[in-house]
C-alpha cells in the first residue's frame, strides 16, 4: 500500500440499469414491504408500547374479519379504481387532471338531483336510473371539459384550473344541500329511504356487488381503449410529443378535448355509483379525497389499468385496516396513517432500485493497492 | 515523464448492459493537440465526461502530472485545471460575456467585475480571440458563444482543455479562426483534446490522433503519418468506400415551386423572408446555411406545419401535371390531396418518432388512421417494421424495442425507412446524417440517391459542406431567413458557399 495516495474512490456510486429480471423486480418490492413492516413495528412499539403483531392483526381483521368487511374492502377498491381509471387517459396525454374530486362530485350531484326531484313522481325506477346515469356522465364531463377548452384555446395551466374546479364543485353541493335538506338541517340523509327510488338493486342479495361488477367491466373496456384503439394511440402520441402529433397531422386540440371528455365521463360515472350504489345521499365529502388518492394510484400503476386494480386494492386495504387499528387498539388515528405513509414511502422508494444499481467500493480492490 | 499532462489507464464505464468504455488508455502531453477520433457511440464523450468529473469511471486510473487522482465532480476537474467545452453551450443568455465567465467562481470579498473584464481582455489578446466582454450572450453568434466558453475555462486557469465537436456549428472560416487560436494555446504549453469525426480537420489541426472503436482504444498515430483512409479504417474496423455516386439528374421537371414565402415565429421575428426556389424531380436540391438560419421553418412550411404570412407553395402532380396549392394546408389535407410528401425532420425523437414507442408502433404514425373501425391494425406496420429492420440492417433486439433505446444511426434508419416506404414524390430531409457513423451516413446518402433516381424531388438540408458538394445537384444557401445565393454543386467550392452563408446575416453578426 502506497502512503501518498490521499484521494480515495467514493464509497458508492450509482449506475443506471438497462433491464432488470422479473424475479429481481419482485424481490426488490417484497423486501421493501418487509422493511416497511419492520419499521412500522418499531414505530408502533416506540410510540404506543403496544404489541406490533396485535396491530398488524387488527389491520387484517379490518379487511378480512367478516364477509361484510371483505365486500366493503372490494367496494372501496372498486370506487378508487374507477376514479383512477378516469384520470388515466388524461395522464397518458400528460394532461394533469387533478380535478377528479370535483368531477366525481358533479356527477354525484346530478344523480342526487334526479333522485330528489323525480323520486316522488311516478317515473319507473329503471328510467330514473338511466336518467341519473346520463345526467351524472354529462355533468362529470362538463366539469372536465371546461379546463380542457381553456387549455386548448389559450394554453392555460390545467393543473391549477382543474384543482380550483374542485372547490367550486364542493360549494355548489353545499348550496344544493342547504336547499334540499329537510328543515334547514344542512344534512341530507338518505334520499328516498322508503321507496328506494334511484337506488341500484342488490345483486345476489349483496349490496355494493353491482358497483364492483360495473367497475370490473369498465377496467377491461378502458384497457382495450387505451391499448388497441386509434384514440388510445393518439393519446399516447400527444402525451409523448406534441410536435410529433403535429408532424403526422393529429389535431392536438381535438384530442385534448376528447380525452378530457372521456376522463370526465368516467368521473361522472363514479359519482353515479357513489350515489346510486353506495351512499344514496349527497355531501361535499362524498368522494372523501379519493379524487386525489386516484392520482397516486394511476401514477403508481404507471397508467396501466390492470396494475391499477392491485394498487387500489393495496391502498384501500391500508386505509380500512388503519381505521380498524385505531378502533381495536384504541390508538390515536394518526398511528395507522403513519404506517400507511411508511409503507407507501418504501413502495415508491424501491422504484429507485429497480432503475439504478449501487456500486460499492469493493474491499478487495482496496487491499490490492 | 514530466511532459505528460494527463494519462488514463484501463478506464471502464458501463451503462446498463452497454460497455461505453472498455479498458481505454490515453496519454496527453503538454503543448500538444490530440484528436480523439471515433464513430458515434465509440465512447469519446463518455471518456471526456470522466475527465471532467461528470461521470465516475467503474474501473481504471487517472494520472495528472504523474500522480493518481480521483475526479468525482466537476469541482475536482477544476482543481486539476481541466476545462471542458461542451457541444451544447452552458451560458446564461441575459448575462454579458464577462458575467458568464466569472459565474460560479467562489472568491472572497466584493466582486470586481471590471477587473474580471480586464483579465478577460488580457486572455483574448494573448490567444487572439475576438470578444467583447460586455456583450450579452443573446446578441452573440454561435461562434462568439463558443469563444465565451473557451475563455471561461481559460479564466479558471485550465491547462487541459477538452473540446467536444467544436466545429459542428461553425462555418469553414470560423473553423479556421478557431484552429489558429488552438495553435496559439498549444504554443503556450496547454494540452488540448479535440473530439471530432471530421477527418480533414483532424489532419489540419492535431499533432496526434487517438482512435476509439466500440469503447476500446484502437491506437494512436502521429498526424504527420496518418491518412484519411487509414484513419477511417481504424475507426470503422474495415475498409470503407468513401465515394458518393452522383448520377446526372433524371429527367428533371419542376415538382415543387416555392414563391416568395415569409413567416414569423412566436416572438414575431421574421424567420423566413421572401424565399423562392424550385425543386425538380429526379434531382437533389441542397440547402446550406448556418444552423438556425431558417432551414427548419422552411421545411416545416412545406410540410404544412408553419403558418405563412406571404407567398405560395405549389405542387405539380407528376401524373397529370395538375397544380396544387399547398399553402395553409395541414399535413392531413396535404396527404388527402394525394401529395406524397415525406419529411425527415431534424428532431428525430422529438418530432419524427416517438421515443418510448417500439419500432412497429412508430411505423404506424403515418398510417394508423388507415383501415376501418376504431381499432388499430397492427399487422401491416409490423410487417413494414420487419422489412425495414432487415433491409436497412437496423441493429435492434426486435421490432418491439422502444426506438429511444436504439443508437442514433439506427433511429435514423427507422425514420428514413418509414418516410421512403410510402414512395414519396417529394422527400425532405433535415440533417439526416447528423451524429451518424460513417457507414450509416453513406447508407443514408445512397438511399437519397436511390430516391433521386426514382424521380423523387429530394430536398436535403445539410451542414457538412463537403457532403453537400458531393451529393447534391444544386445548392441554395440561406442566411438569416433569406436566400443568399444558388450554386451548381458540380462547380463550386466550400469557400464560395461559406461566403454566401455569412453574407446577409448583417444585423446579427
Amino acid at each position: 500500500m502506497k502512503k501518498e495516495r490521499k484521494t480515495r474512490e467514493p464509497l458508492v456510486h450509482i449506475t443506471k440499469r438497462a433491464t432488470i429480471p422479473l424475479w429481481k423486480a419482485i424481490l426488490v418490492r417484497v423486501v421493501a414491504i418487509l422493511i416497511a413492516l419492520v419499521i412500522s413495528a418499531v414505530v408502533v412499539v416506540v410510540f404506543t408500547h403496544k404489541n406490533p403483531v396485535e396491530v398488524l392483526r387488527a389491520m387484517f381483521n379490518g379487511n378480512f374479519g367478516s364477509a361484510r368487511k371483505v365486500l366493503f374492502l372490494l367496494q372501496r377498491t372498486a370506487m378508487l379504481l374507477c376514479i383512477s381509471l378516469a384520470v388515466t387517459p388524461a395522464f397518458r396525454m400528460k394532461f394533469w387532471n387533478i380535478g377528479a374530486e370535483g368531477q366525481v362530485l358533479m356527477g354525484a350531484l346530478a344523480a342526487a338531483a334526479c333522485m330528489f326531484y323525480f323520486g316522488k313522481t311516478k317515473m319507473p325506477n329503471w328510467l330514473l336510473l338511466i336518467l341519473m346515469f346520463a345526467a351524472s356522465l354529462i355533468f362529470g364531463m362538463l366539469w372536465a371539459i371546461i379546463p380542457a377548452i381553456f387549455k386548448a384555446a389559450w394554453n392555460t395551466n390545467e393543473t391549477l384550473f382543474t384543482l380550483m374546479m374542485n372547490y367550486v364543485a364542493m360549494q355548489i353541493i353545499q348550496i344544493c344541500v342547504s336547499i334540499w335538506a329537510p328543515n334547514g338541517s344542512g344534512v341530507m340523509g338518505h334520499i328516498n329511504p322508503t321507496t328506494y327510488k334511484g337506488w341500484l338493486p342488490d345483486v345476489f342479495g349483496q349490496k355494493y356487488l353491482i358497483n364492483i361488477i360495473f367497475v370490473t367491466i369498465l377496467t377491461g373496456i378502458l384497457f382495450v381503449y387505451l391499448t388497441f384503439s386509434k384514440h388510445g394511440y393518439e393519446i399516447s402520441v400527444v402525451g409523448e410529443s406534441e410536435n410529433t402529433a403535429r408532424y403526422i397531422g393529429i389535431n392536438v386540440k381535438k384530442v385534448i378535448l376528447r380525452t378530457m371528455a372521456v376522463s370526465g365521463l368516467i368521473c361522472g360515472f363514479a359519482g353515479f355509483l357513489l350515489v346510486a350504489g353506495e351512499n344514496h345521499t349527497i355531501t361535499k365529502d362524498l368522494a372523501g379525497g379519493m379524487g386525489f388518492t386516484a392520482i397516486m394510484v394511476s401514477w403508481l400503476a404507471k397508467f396501466n389499468p390492470l396494475i391499477m386494480m392491485g394498487v387500489s386494492f393495496l391502498l384501500s386495504f391500508l386505509h380500512l385496516g388503519g381505521v380498524q387499528v385505531a378502533q381495536d387498539c384504541r390508538l390515536n388515528e394518526s398511528i395507522p396513517e403513519i404506517i400507511t405513509g411508511i409503507i407507501l414511502f418504501f413502495i415508491i422508494g424501491c422504484e429507485f432500485f429497480t432503475r439504478y444499481k449501487l456500486n460499492f467500493r469493493s474491499a478487495g480492490k482496496e487491499e490490492a493497492k | 515523464m514530466d511532459n505528460v499532462a494527463i494519462e488514463l489507464r484501463g478506464i471502464c464505464k458501463t451503462f446498463g448492459s452497454i460497455k461505453a468504455n472498455n479498458n481505454v488508455n490515453l496519454i496527453l502531453y503538454k503543448g500538444e493537440i490530440l484528436s480523439l477520433l471515433g464513430e458515434n457511440g465509440s465512447g469519446k464523450t463518455t471518456l471526456m465526461n470522466m475527465i471532467s468529473g461528470i461521470y465516475y469511471p467503474d474501473e481504471g486510473h487517472i494520472f495528472i502530472d504523474g500522480k493518481e487522482v480521483v475526479i468525482s465532480s466537476p469541482k475536482d476537474a477544476y482543481k486539476y485545471k481541466i476545462g471542458m467545452i461542451h457541444q451544447h453551450f452552458k451560458l446564461v443568455d441575459v448575462f454579458t460575456a464577462a458575467e458568464n465567465i466569472v459565474l460560479g467562481l467562489e472568491e472572497q470579498g466584493r466582486f470586481d467585475i471590471k477587473a474580471a473584464a480586464r483579465k478577460v481582455k488580457e486572455l483574448c489578446d494573448r490567444y487572439g480571440f475576438v470578444l467583447d466582454p460586455n456583450k450579452k450572450i443573446y446578441e452573440m453568434s454561435v461562434s462568439e458563444k463558443q469563444t465565451v466558453e473557451i475563455v471561461k475555462v481559460l479564466y479558471r486557469g485550465a491547462d487541459i482543455l477538452v473540446l467536444d465537436e467544436p466545429t459542428a456549428v461553425l462555418t469553414p472560416q470560423e473553423t479556421r479562426k478557431l484552429f489558429d487560436v488552438l495553435r496559439k494555446m498549444k504554443e503556450d504549453n496547454k494540452a488540448i483534446i479535440i473530439i471530432t469525426h471530421k477527418l480533414h480537420e483532424v489532419l489540419a489541426v492535431s499533432d496526434r490522433v487517438t482512435v476509439l472503436r466500440k469503447g476500446e482504444t484502437i491506437g494512436s498515430v502521429a498526424t504527420s503519418e496518418a491518412t484519411v483512409s487509414m484513419l477511417t479504417e481504424m475507426m470503422v474496423g474495415a475498409k470503407v468506400e468513401l465515394n458518393i455516386d452522383r448520377t446526372e439528374p433524371v429527367n428533371p421537371v419542376p415538382r415543387l415551386i416555392v414563391e416568395d414565402i415569409s413567416c414569423v415565429n412566436r416572438e414575431n421575428v421574421r424567420v423566413l423572408n421572401d424565399i423562392s426556389f424550385v425543386a425538380n424531380s429526379g434531382e437533389i436540391l441542397g440547402i446550406a446555411g448556418i444552423a438556425g438560419s431558417g432551414q427548419r421553418e422552411l421545411l416545416e412550411s412545406i410540410a404544412g406545419l408553419q403558418h405563412l404570412t406571404e407567398g405560395n407553395i405549389t405542387y405539380i402532380d407528376p401524373e397529370n401535371g395538375e397544380k396544387k396549392n399547398l399553402r395553409d394546408m395541414t399535413p392531413v389535407q396535404i396527404r388527402d390531396l394525394g401529395v406524397r410528401l415525406s419529411f425527415v425532420p431534424e428532431d428525430r425523437l422529438g418530432m419524427g418518432l416517438v421515443g418510448n414507442m417500439d419500432i412497429s408502433d412508430n411505423m404506424m404514425l403515418r398510417s394508423y388512421t388507415k383501415g376501418r373501425g376504431v381499432f388499430l391494425h397492427k399487422k401491416e406496420p409490423a410487417t413494414l417494421a420487419e422489412r425495414i429492420v432487415k433491409q436497412l440492417e437496423v441493429v435492434t433486439p426486435g421490432i418491439d424495442t422502444p426506438v429511444r433505446r436504439l443508437s442514433g444511426g439506427n433511429v435514423q434508419k427507422v425514420l428514413v425507412g418509414r418516410e421512403i416506404s410510402s414512395a414519396p414524390t417529394v422527400l425532405m430531409a433535415a440533417y439526416p446524417v447528423r451524429g451518424l457513423d460513417i457507414n450509416s451516413s453513406y447508407l443514408i446518402y445512397n438511399l437519397l440517391n436511390e430516391q433521386k433516381q426514382n424521380g423523387t424531388a429530394v430536398i436535403f438540408v445539410g451542414e457538412d459542406l463537403d457532403v453537400l458538394i458531393d451529393l447534391c445537384d444544386r445548392i441554395i444557401v440561406i442566411g438569416g431567413g433569406q436566400i443568399t445565393g444558388e450554386v451548381d454543386a458540380r462547380n463550386t467550392t466550400k469557400e464560395e458557399i461559406g461566403y454566401l452563408m455569412t453574407k446577409s446575416n448583417g444585423g446579427e453578426q
